[in-house]
């Protein structure tokens, strides 16, 4: 076991906890989505995501032990468990992002330290830096290929692909987890601009936010 | 705008994604004490300015943030070949753009990233 300090972000005490988003529904509302559109988006708040760092094949063995699910070892690969509910994408050669439902991230985070005992790795909780939105819709994919530079057809962005790439000048991971469904994991400081640039460039499929 | 292919994502991506990081293979004097003012000014401020094929250091920014070297012509911005950190190039100014050319012919796997480059 590393001798790294470690602290479970969510308490018992009862703290009021807002999304990076609390501030854009208020502000700039949140169109309900009605019969007509084409692309919805829906945040998916308070989900833990780790950040894992180290050698490949040492991550991978600890990841199958704790998680069940292969890291991913190939350049934008992305992998999600049987439910569905956890993932892990490859972010560099050697990093890759963990999201699991929220609430289970600390656990995840010591069973995995415990498992790499004292090999040399990294494990960041960066929950509280970003926040993941889902778009789903038949007209999701117009919608990014407006706001970012990497190219979204199907031939070159399958499902089970993520990458990060620039979203209307910002930072922001591309997922997709399946057929129908995009994912953009934004940081927080940009969630405001990011929600905003998607009402307005979302406005002529009549984009409606799922809450 | 120039399509670079990053040795690390293993794709060609947008120079948008990218920064410059001005001239590679610089190497650090072994014994900082032992050099003379003037070594130790040529490598903190002195950089070759060619006309002609350049080895640069390159960072995949928004990406996978590692450092790459890019091999590029200066003047037609023609991008010969990127490679990992701790790799040589295999197109120098030695061997000329013709020569380099018909290299990349050769190898079916360079001239994908070079018509990427080209784009």
């Amino acid at each position: 076991m590393s001798k790294a300090a470690v602290f479970d972000t969510r308490t018992d005490a009862a703290i009021a906890v807002e999304s990076p988003l609390a501030y854009s529904y208020r502000r700039s509302g949140a169109p309900t989505p009605g019969p007509h559109s084409q692309v919805t988006i829906r945040e998916r708040a308070f989900l833990g995501h780790l950040i894992l760092r180290g050698g490949a094949i040492v991550l991978d063995e600890a990841v199958r032990e704790v998680l069940g699910m292969n890291l991913p070892g190939k350049p934008q690969g992305l992998v999600h468990d049987a439910s569905g509910e956890r993932s892990i994408q490859w972010l560099s050669p050697d990093e890759w992002l963990l999201i699991v439902p929220g609430g289970e991230e600390f656990d995840f985070e010591n069973r995995l330290r415990e498992a790499l005992g004292d090999a040399r790795f990294a494990i960041v909780n960066v929950g509280g830096g970003q926040t993941l939105l889902e778009l789903e819709g038949p007209k999701a994919r117009e919608l990014l290929m407006k706001s970012v530079v990497y190219d979204v057809h199907p031939d070159h962005f399958p499902v089970g692909k993520g990458v990060t790439t620039v979203f209307a000048k910002a930072t922001a991971i591309l997922r997709r987890p399946s057929d129908t469904r995009w994912e953009l994991v934004l940081r927080r400081s940009f969630a405001d601009y990011c929600y905003r640039w998607l009402l307005d460039a979302g406005e002529e499929y009549a984009i409606g936010v799922v809450r | 705008m120039l399509h670079i292919y990053c040795p690390y994502c293993e794709e060609l991506r947008e120079e948008e994604e990218f920064h410059p990081k001005g001239q590679a293979h610089i190497a650090r004097p072994a014994d900082p004490d032992a050099c003379s003012d003037d070594e130790w000014g040529d490598y903190l401020f002195f950089r070759d300015n060619p006309r002609g094929i350049h080895h640069e250091l390159w960072v995949h920014a928004v990406g996978c943030r590692k450092f790459f070297n890019v091999t590029r012509h200066t003047v037609t911005y023609e991008i010969l070949e990127t490679y990992k950190m701790g790799e040589q190039p295999s197109v120098t100014a030695t061997s000329p753009a013709d020569d380099a050319a018909a290299r990349v012919a050769a190898e079916p796997s360079e001239a994908s990233r070079q018509e990427g480059a080209r784009a």
